[in-house]
């Protein structure tokens, strides 16, 4: 063989191999249009939603299982599960009838007493199910089909508390499973929701696999919107692959490999922006609201009026700037502590965002209050781009605001542990952090944990505001809209006064998808309605 | 030989224990909890307290050292705290992307890099020699995810010849395989490449120096055969004592390379269980890596005996 002949054999055979392996180019088309490939926000590590509030835990159980009510567009909650839902004995007596013919993943099927054990199970965890079942007396399988609760008091907002998309959701799983301590993990994965779960694919940390369970019934009524109305799946599989790199994901995305990156970084928003099969798509009205949440047990943060002086310094608009860059279509000042155009959000007490931001006036306040020169240990997740541009310029505000800062950049997960720290911020404790929650769960009172005053059982940073915690009940009990609407008012007001945390704006994450694909609905990660065009 | 083999791996045990209580108490000491990362931002003090508990990370140092280390004994890594899954399990489902990334990394970088090096040392202070070590500098001096993302960015985006992530496993057919790692074994060879080559020149170098090469090209030996043949066999000590060595640096680039390629590999594993305080999946990978280091020594001290056969033991 000439040496020219060999090179030319070697070039064929190069060019060759570089051609992607497609055999049937039609048949494999057509098997990929079925397959939704997407890129979550994390790892699914945690496969059970009672066990856990991480929003990835969410969006899968919202696959694998089915709730009894789902809110809709306008958040208010619609049947879902159910067939009917009726209120009895003065509306301390709910039926809720099952839709006939719904069926687990395993092939039995969903009886009263499956939603009894799972109501009962995720009612040990959630604050709003907390809330639920202590205003209950006794939940109960009537027949196979009717669940009954009877009620303490009246207790209006029972669809709001099993409809809510906001972790943990009350899902229905079968008993055997719902039998499960709470605070142990249900590993098994049988629902009844659209899409099954493929234990056997499971990759942790790096794939997760679902199939379209083909006995799902869908609503015959209704519209699709967020978590109501018929559940309708468009695509054999759905298949996470975990890409811990954001530039690797933003490549993976712009190179067809592909279809939908929940949540892109905002440093490369303008990269994906660029490219003409790329959408970029806001699917989460109610945003990300950001806090800077204070240790109210120590000095200076156990002193109101020090907490309340932050007010005239903080600039929202300066840290949302940080977290999400210049365009303003990625964020939102002026957020007070329900997020803005959510059913209970108001601008009562806002006026103390308004106006220039003085940090001399406000340094001159604090002193005046009673500070006294104590350390203040700021505790910034480094790991986290979004939280670690939010703790900078919250460093940077309380060093213009005359506190004797003590910057401690560390990782998360150094964070949730040293926060649980109820020692003084000099052996060991903290003063600050800041942290961001998706607007669902600070919706209301019943799932807002930040706005708790419930002193050494509340959330981090153990603010007590007995009047904050009465407000609370009396939403509960409130049997009208605006009855909750004038209660978060006052709830508003109150939290100006009491400053459970200080709100810092809100970012508007936004979602990346190949233009091929339609019909997403708005809310959390979806994957019903959504297809192919 | 045989009881030198005995000894050596007799010897691993202490080590292995030693490596063993190393890292459980390091784990103990550094900051986090897993209990607090898996009940979520939103959940109360009172709510982690019970996970802890549930979870038994609220017992004794001495008492949980006891018990992980009963069960490593009887072959048992433990179970996850976030997935519930052995690590065994999780171990068997990614170690085969990493032993194929790093054995096509080293294959790769021996063939690339020895030859290289011993082009360096014939033509030592040629343009060659000089090329080949300032490409050594650059592969030694680059960040491995730099070199991944370029060539991610010209291979995979520009040129569409490669993907950019993921794996494919052998069982789904050879060049598919192939095709995901060419890059990510191209990534993580850089380092591998720049530090043989250069320890090959060195060895050569200094080989080529001596009496019997002489007598050997005297004798009338071909250039190749002088090299390849007399020299390299006798500068290969040093060299299988670097790669030997540098597979710590290919674990070390396996992490960083399987993050910027989406491996689904040990090292992303490892990575991922550091970051949630996973312990038993940090201790167990750790075990695994550490006893993989031991084993390699323990061939590359064999392998001096068929280089050398002067090396008894």
């Amino acid at each position: 063989m000439q040496r020219r002949t060999l090179l030319r054999a070697g070039l064929a055979a190069t060019a060759a191999l570089a051609v992607p392996p497609l055999a049937s180019p039609a048949l494999a088309a057509s098997a990929a249009s079925r397959v939704l490939r997407f890129i979550p926000q994390a790892d699914l590590a945690v496969l059970d939603p009672v066990w856990t509030t991480a929003y990835v835990t969410r969006n899968h159980a919202l696959m694998v299982f089915d709730t009894l009510f789902g809110i809709d567009a306008q958040y208010q909650p619609q049947l879902q599960m159910l067939e009917s839902a009726a209120t009895e004995n003065n509306e301390r007596t709910w039926r809720l009838v099952l839709r006939p013919g719904l069926k687990f993943h395993d092939g039995t099927a969903v009886l009263a007493r499956d939603c009894v054990a799972s109501i009962g199970r995720w009612g040990k965890r959630d604050a709003f199910g907390q809330a639920l079942l202590s205003a209950t007396d006794e939940l109960a399988a009537a027949d196979d089909r009717t669940i009954v609760f009877r009620l303490k008091r009246p207790f209006p907002l029972l669809p709001a508390a099993l409809g809510k998309a906001a972790s943990s959701i009350a899902a229905i799983m079968p008993e055997r499973l719902a039998a499960t301590d709470p605070f142990k993990q249900v590993t098994e994965m049988v629902g009844s929701g659209p899409y099954r779960f493929k234990a056997d694919e499971r990759v942790p940390g790096a794939r997760v696999v679902y199939e379209r369970f083909a006995d799902y019934v869908p609503r015959a009524d209704g519209t699709a919107e967020w978590i109501a109305g018929p559940k309708r799946a468009f695509f054999d599989r759905v298949e996470w692959t975990v890409i811990p790199d954001a530039a690797t994901a933003a490549a993976a995305m712009q190179n067809g490999e592909a279809d939908w990156w929940e949540q892109p970084t905002f440093d490369l928003l303008p990269l994906l922006k660029g490219d003409r099969h790329l959408v970029l798509e806001q699917l989460d009205p109610t945003g990300t609201p950001a806090m800077m949440r204070m240790n109210q047990l120590f000095p200076p943060f156990d002193n109101p009026a020090i907490r309340r002086a932050l007010f005239g310094a903080v600039d929202q608009g300066e840290f949302m700037t940080a977290v999400a860059g210049t365009d303003p279509t990625y964020w939102r000042a002026n957020v007070g502590f329900f997020p803005p155009g959510s059913p209970m959000a108001s601008s009562v007490g806002m006026e103390v965002f308004a106006g220039p931001r003085d940090t001399e006036t406000v340094k001159k306040e604090i002193v005046a209050a009673g500070y006294k020169g104590e350390r203040v240990v700021l505790m910034i997740a480094t790991d986290f781009p979004v939280l670690q541009a939010m703790g900078n310029v919250g460093a940077d505000l309380l060093k213009r605001c005359g506190f004797n800062l003590d910057v401690q950049a560390t990782d998360w997960g150094t964070v949730v542990q040293r926060r649980a720290k109820k020692d003084p911020p000099d052996k060991g404790g903290w003063s600050v952090f800041f942290t961001a929650w998706s607007g669902l769960d600070q919706f209301n009172p019943a799932g807002h944990v930040g706005l708790r005053g419930n002193g050494l059982n509340a959330w981090f940073g153990w603010p007590n505001a007995p009047r904050l915690e009465a407000l609370r009940e009396d939403w509960f009990a409130a049997s009208t809209p605006s009855l909750q609407k004038k209660i978060c008012e006052e709830i508003q007001r109150q939290a100006f006064t009491d400053v459970p945390y200080i709100p810092i704006g809100e970012y508007l994450q936004p979602t990346v998808r190949r233009d091929s694909l339609s019909g997403m609905l708005k809310g959390v990660p979806l994957f019903w309605n959504v297809h192919r065009s | 030989m045989l009881g030198y083999i005995v000894r050596r791996v007799l010897a691993t045990i202490p080590v292995m224990g030693v490596v063993a209580l190393f890292v459980f108490s390091l784990l103990y000491l550094a900051p986090g909890d897993p209990a607090a990362i898996i009940a979520g931002d939103q959940a109360s003090p009172e709510q982690i307290a019970l996970i802890r508990a549930s979870l038994g990370l609220d017992r004794p140092f001495l008492v949980r050292f006891g018990e992980w280390a009963w069960r490593i004994a009887h072959g048992d890594l433990g179970t996850s705290i976030f997935t519930n899954l052995p690590v065994g399990h999780m171990i068997a489902q990614r170690i085969e992307p990493t032993l194929s990334l790093m054995l096509l990394t080293l294959v790769v970088s021996l063939l690339i890099a020895v030859p290289l090096g011993v082009l360096a040392a014939a033509r030592q202070g040629s343009l060659v020699d000089r090329g080949v070590m300032l490409f050594a500098v650059l592969g030694f001096s680059t960040p491995v995810f730099v070199i991944g993302y370029v060539l991610a960015y010209v291979f995979a985006l520009r040129l569409d010849w490669f993907p950019v992530q993921g794996y494919v496993p052998l069982a789904g057919g050879f060049w598919p395989f192939l095709r995901a790692l060419i890059l990510p074994a191209a990534t993580l060879g850089g380092i591998y490449i720049a530090l043989i080559a250069r320890i090959t020149r060195a060895s050569m170098l200094e080989v080529l120096s001596q009496d019997y090469i002489r007598t050997a090209r005297a004798k009338g030996l071909g250039r190749g055969a002088v090299l390849f043949v007399h020299a390299l066999k006798n500068a290969a000590v040093p060299i299988v004592t670097v790669v030997g060595l540098g597979v710590a640096l290919l674990i070390g680039g396996a992490v960083v390379t399987e993050s910027v390629f989406a491996i689904p590999g040990l090292g992303r594993l490892t990575v991922d269980a550091i970051l949630r305080r996973d312990y038993p999946v940090i201790q167990g990978v750790v075990l695994l890596f550490s006893f993989a280091y031991v084993v390699i020594n323990l061939l590359v001290d064999l392998l001096y005996t068929v280089f050398d056969p002067r090396i008894r033991y």
